[in-house]
């Protein structure tokens, strides 16, 4: 079984994000970027699967731009066995979900992959879509949010982290499965690895081959910065505090 | 313009407050269409019958719709797509893990997380932590939306006669999807508390907690104020506190009156959390902590004496 991991290249999330004065997008100067956070735990999870002979490859997925090449490199670096870009149009900058969910389904469907693990959400956008879209685009079971995972003789065990507590769900195969933090603790790419994913290839395909057409669905009008809060108080003890918090009604 | 909303239904139970709050959003638009769909749901269905913002209900009550699969919800949701303008539900476990499977059955587009509902077809989400909000314009149609319902009131009850009650009746084939698909457990979270998600006050900790091996601390807090409980991503993953209380760009987004976080430094991802909360208090002995910058009030202090002083003295105020 060959598991497929969709990965996305964002902004250092350590790194508090601005709008460009314009106010047309994200200003990302200066910002290292790296692998959305939930995709190196979805990729952890299958690589542990693999070494745990539950599975026989693990492919990397980005649909996106040329500069996502990077964290198809690191996930190379990881230790998936192939890294693929489906290249995207120039504009939109960054696909749409819909798009990226299609354009995966079309390489499910191609590599007839049997499990799908992603992250919840990326740390830029956080539509948290493509998981349950991609599921609902190949008809397959999903299990969102998830902190435990076990592979059964024909499907898969696993525990959800939801509203008022934990949800404990068994599924057949093909499924789509999306990582909560818990699931693991991602390992760090070795030196020698970066070296050696530096000479793998990352292959590459375009939206058109995969007869997928960009969905103009969805359009970003623009980007401002929240309300800004006015300048807290320092206060000096806990009883001057809670005569703030007393002259503000906050108290019971 | 006729909205759809889609509601969690738990059975027996009156509608959470995500779904009457995911109500009032559609309601900012058009009275709107309500879909409750799960088992014994005869008592969620007429309550929200007496709302206002609602043209019909709509109730589709099957024991297989129990629990809310989307495998089996999704179909359901997109068959009474048509004819609506908008499909809305709350971005709470139940909505984020259905809605996309919807647009994926419809073929559109859809918006995330929305905080504000600028006409019918553009939103705010809070996108980068909540360090960005990105407006966006749907084109599609219907418009799916998942909703912050912390920013959405919910409707008062309605005068007059109750909104028209439809029953649905599921096709077989939808009650029969992924039959393979099982909950084999749920493990609720301690309850007893307001509800984190709407509590008018939240008392958080975070990895300070750690020096003393519990929670307690906050709960005494908490409990002395009528508050709900938070945590950080580092007590939760330190065993601190169980996943439910996550605060946070990666667990609930909260906006009560007053927050208190104590012993926590204000990371990024949890300050995407509370953005919205009317006041921030931070507690923590560390005065270089960023929480202390992004609070309205700051005091720094050990917080096993500060706790325990500020239940002392809130005791007090209490008797006088």
């Amino acid at each position: 079984m060959n598991i497929l991991v969709p990965v996305k290249t964002v902004a250092d999330p350590a790194h508090p994000a601005r709008p460009l004065a314009d106010g047309s997008g994200v200003d990302l100067d200066g910002i290292g970027h790296g692998l959305n956070p939930f995709d190196e735990i979805a990729l952890e999870a299958a690589l542990q699967l693999r070494e745990a002979g539950q599975a026989t490859g693990v492919l990397a997925v980005s649909v996106g731009p040329p500069s996502w090449g990077d964290g198809l490199r690191t996930a190379l670096a990881m230790g998936a066995d192939r890294a693929l870009r489906v290249a995207t149009p120039p504009h939109p900058a960054v696909p749409d979900p819909l798009t990226v969910a299609r354009a995966l389904a079309a390489v499910v469907r191609r590599e007839g992959s049997r499990l799908v693990i992603a992250g919840k959400q990326s740390v830029d956008g956080e539509h948290g879509q493509t998981g349950p879209m991609l599921a609902g685009l190949l008809d397959w079971p999903q299990a969102t949010n998830v902190a435990r995972l076990t592979l059964t003789a024909d499907g898969l065990e696993v525990t959800r982290e939801v509203d008022g507590g934990l949800e404990c769900l068994a599924l057949p195969r093909p499924a789509v499965v999306t990582t909560e933090l818990r699931l693991n603790r991602p390992r760090y790419a070795s030196l020698p690895n970066i070296l050696k994913a530096r000479r793998k290839p990352v292959e590459e395909i375009t939206l058109e081959a995969l007869g997928v057409i960009p969905t103009p669905g969805r359009e970003i009008l623009g980007v401002t910065a929240p309300p800004m809060r006015p300048p807290g108080l320092r206060v000096a003890s806990v009883a001057e505090l809670l005569h703030h918090l007393e002259q503000r009604g906050l108290l019971p | 313009m006729t909205p759809l909303v889609i509601v969690r239904v738990r059975p027996g139970q009156a509608p959470d407050t995500a779904g009457l709050r995911t109500l009032g959003a559609a309601s900012i638009l058009a009275p709107a269409t309500v879909l409750v769909a799960g088992r014994d749901c005869q008592a969620c269905a007429a309550e929200f019958g007496r709302r206002q913002g609602v043209a019909r209900v709509v109730v589709a009550d099957h024991p297989g719709l129990d629990p809310p699969f989307p495998e089996r919800l999704a179909p359901l949701v997109a068959d009474c797509a048509e004819g609506h303008s908008h499909l809305l539900a709350p971005a709470d476990s139940f909505g984020r893990a259905l809605l996309p499977r919807v647009a994926a059955l419809l073929g559109v587009a859809m918006a995330s997380e929305v905080t504000a509902i600028l006409d019918g077809q553009t939103v705010i989400c809070p996108t980068h932590a909540g360090n960005i909000h990105t407006r966006i314009r749907l084109r599609s149609r219907p418009v799916l939306l998942t909703v912050r319902t912390h920013g959405f009131a919910a409707p008062q009850p309605r005068p007059g006669a109750p909104a028209p009650l439809d029953i649905l009746t599921p096709a077989p084939e939808v009650i029969a999807t992924h039959p393979g698909v099982r909950l084999l457990a749920f493990h609720p979270a301690p309850a007893g508390r307001p509800e984190l998600s709407y509590a008018e006050r939240v008392v958080a900790g975070g990895q300070g907690l750690e020096a003393g091996g519990d929670f307690a601390p906050i709960e005494a807090l908490a409990d002395q104020l009528g508050a709900a409980v938070g945590a950080t991503r580092g007590a939760v993953d330190a065993g601190l506190a169980p996943n439910d209380w996550q605060v946070g760009q990666t667990g609930k987004i909260i906006a009560p009156r007053l927050y208190i976080g104590v012993g926590l430094s204000g990371a990024i991802q949890h300050l995407a959390g509370i953005k919205d909360a009317g006041t921030i208090v931070a507690i923590n002995h560390d005065p270089q902590a960023p929480i202390h910058k992004a609070a309205d009030l700051a005091l720094v202090a050990d917080l096993y004496q500060a706790l325990p002083e500020m239940i002392r003295l809130l005791r007090k105020l209490e008797g006088s």
